[in-house]
């Protein structure tokens, strides 16, 4: 089969006259990296790998092993629609391995990769749908607040909409690359948008996340705005998420669905469910991964706080829709925390762990929270059972610190290196003197 | 013997029966055996072989693999028979492009031998079929891979084409999920079912708004390529 793709790959290379091939991959924290090659290097590339220098990526090598081998993956290769028509430019996804060729530690896909293949082994395929959330804003001055393009709201049909243009050109890009797209609205808050990816399987869409980033950029920066994930760049006003929807299939039946349950859960997707929650606070600083995240996860904001699950509940951490005419094929879970500043294939594999050791230890799920939670005290939360999401990042470290399953999940390369990093964010935004301890405080004090 | 006669025949298979071993050598035949389980499968040499024979009886699954393998555009095209059993008749369907020829198990040695000096004596080019197929304004050129919708380039991922391709070879009919998975995946592939739709809906997403609907999705059946006819 690959030797038929990279055939497929070079002769359509040749023939729609591609001069630069961008060999795209994801360093730890999930930023997209990208070197290009000309066309004449492709072949080469395909069969060898091509050779650079990690140790100046975040998360890769240490310096004593500095050079890793990324090898592409000739079923993404895809000709980009932007830039010079005449002088075609296409990306590829690359695997990073070591020079002797085994699969490199420090490469998020790769982890991703070993996971699905492991649910794979097991008979099952994890497919996902996120719905991704963010925000266009003009670009900012420095030192000045970011200014909305509207005031429009949800799903607010504006008139000479022109994040609603925005949208539909980023929509039509992502469709011309095989990024099928299922809705797409103007959000609660100003300016604010959500784009629903079509499911595909795990490893796929972590790919389309990436891609989807860089296109929102990519179109918006062409129209002289500013896109952001950022997941909260507004005080007052809802933050930015990256709602995950999550199911697990045999074959051609969904795993998730029991006709017999009330619920229609079977019990796999109940002790899967349970994991994630059991789990959720271990995988928190991953699915949540900046200082700004844990502004998004409080009270009044359609953002999830407590360790729950509901059906309709959208103040739970995980729900579980009820779907369109009863199809068994749509039955899922929607996990509510994971916000789109995160690293795609860690989140994903964190998730799909969670769950699994869920499935593998046979968790009891715990009762459905169908009240607001929001509504409830702590000592109410506490009678229920229920426990919180981390408050900050310092706190979702600690508790990540503390997790074999996490530990084991990223592996320790990628555990030590992302700990010890965001060890340094917090750190640094510790020691911030921030506007509104002036405002609150000078004067006062 | 003509010069395409005389050099070597490939033969692949799970086991090579002593009958065919036997009917071969008796023919005069010069011939090299390869088994699913060899590593030099996935690198056969296309240097000298005059024609090529796959058992496909014990495991079509393989032997379809080595056929789709045999057909790649960057090597000279070698004439091929593949031997079914009359339960496995329906594997033929479909895959008109993988053969030139075949032939029952059990087989009768007369037969094969006749088909065999038939599948050599008509050796020379393979003989492909056009080299562009068109459906409206769909064009794909099978010869560059290369796919348009109203001569704008429609730029797929390989298996995107290879879907695009068979749907296209075949309009007006309905093709079950599995079926397309066989055809097109060639079985092997994990995900089953599931993972026709999404590559259903990544080609719809290519194709536009505009000829989205050329892929019609046939309820609790699979899909159809084509519009109706009804529409138009």
């Amino acid at each position: 089969m690959r030797e038929q793709q990279c055939d497929y790959v070079l002769k359509t290379a040749s023939e729609r006259g591609v001069r630069m091939v961008r060999l795209w991959f994801t360093d730890v924290l999930g930023n997209l990296k990208s070197f290009a090659i000309s066309q004449n290097e492709l072949e080469n590339a395909l069969n060898d790998g091509m050779t650079f220098d990690g140790s100046s990526i975040d998360g890769f090598s240490r310096v004593q092993e500095s050079d890793v081998l990324a090898i592409p993956d000739p079923d993404t290769f895809q000709i980009l629609p932007f830039g010079d028509k005449d002088a075609a430019e296409a990306r590829v996804f690359c695997d990073i391995h070591h020079l002797d060729g085994s699969a490199f530690t420090g490469d998020p896909r790769q982890v991703l990769r070993r996971h699905v293949e492991a649910a794979r082994d097991e008979g099952l395929t994890f497919y996902i749908a996120p719905d991704i959330e963010f925000f266009y804003f003009t670009p900012p001055q420095p030192g000045e607040r970011p200014a909305p393009l509207d005031f429009g709201g949800y799903f607010d049909l504006t008139t000479r909409d022109v994040t609603g243009d925005l949208r539909k050109q980023t929509i039509r890009t992502l469709e011309q690359i095989g990024i099928p797209v299922e809705y797409s609205f103007h959000e609660d808050s100003p300016s604010q948008q959500e784009i629903d990816l079509r499911h595909d399987d795990a490893l796929t869409i972590a790919d389309s996340v990436m891609t989807f980033r860089h296109v929102v950029r990519e179109v918006a920066a062409a129209h002289g705005v500013y896109a952001t994930f950022m997941p909260k760049p507004l005080e007052g006003v809802q933050g930015s998420g990256m709602h995950t929807h999550l199911s697990l299939f045999t074959g051609d039946e969904n795993a998730f669905y029991d006709e017999a349950d009330e619920y229609n859960l079977s019990p796999l997707a109940k002790s899967f469910t349970a994991g994630l929650l059991q789990h959720a606070a271990e995988i928190t600083a991953i699915t949540n991964p900046t200082v700004n995240s844990y502004k998004r996860l409080v009270p009044g904001f359609e953002a999830p706080v407590h360790l729950s699950w509901a059906r309709n509940n959208r103040s739970g951490l995980i729900r579980v829709p009820i779907p369109k005419r009863g199809n068994p094929l749509a039955t899922r879970l929607e996990y509510r925390s994971p916000d789109p500043s995160c690293n795609p294939y860690l989140a994903f594999s964190l998730m799909l762990a969670a769950g699994l050791k869920g499935v593998r230890e046979g968790y009891e799920l715990p009762a459905e929270a169908d009240a607001n939670l929001f509504e409830l005290d702590d000592k109410a939360l506490g009678k229920l059972g229920i426990g919180q999401l981390p408050q900050s990042l310092s706190e979702a470290l600690y508790v990540m610190e503390r997790s074999e399953l996490v530990h084991e999940a990223l592996g320790e390369h990628i555990f030590e290196w992302y700990v010890r990093n965001k060890r340094r964010e917090w750190m640094d935004y510790k020691t911030h003197v921030s506007q509104f301890e002036i405002d609150r405080y000078l004067g006062t004090l | 013997m003509t010069q395409s006669e005389s050099g070597t025949l490939l033969v692949v298979g799970d086991q090579i029966s002593t009958e065919l071993a036997r009917t071969l050598d008796l023919s005069g035949r010069t011939w090299h055996d390869i088994r699913f389980s060899d590593q030099s499968l996935s690198t056969i040499p296309d240097s000298h072989w005059v024609g090529a024979i796959i058992d496909l009886s014990a495991d079509p699954e393989a032997g379809w693999s080595v056929a789709r393998n045999l057909r790649r555009t960057d090597r000279d095209p070698i004439r091929t028979l593949v031997l079914v059993s009359g339960a496995q008749l329906s594997e033929l369907e479909h895959r008109d492009d993988l053969f030139d020829d075949f032939c029952l198990t059990p087989f009768h040695p007369t037969e094969l031998e006749a088909r065999v000096a038939h599948l050599l004596a008509s050796a020379g080019p393979v003989a492909t079929k056009s080299e562009v197929v068109m459906y409206e304004n769909l064009a794909l050129n099978l010869e560059t891979y290369q796919a348009s919708v109203s001569d704008q380039p429609l730029d797929l991922t390989y298996m995107e084409y290879e879907l695009l391709k068979f749907l296209v070879q075949n309009p007006g009919k309905v093709f079950s999920r599995e079926m397309l998975l066989s055809r097109v995946w060639g079985y092997d592939y994990y995900g089953g079912a599931r993972t026709v739709d999404v590559h259903v809906r990544r080609l719809r997403a290519k194709l536009g708004e505009e000829h989205a609907d050329l892929i019609q999705t046939v309820r609790s059946v699979g899909y159809r390529f084509g519009r109706s006819r009804w529409k138009a």
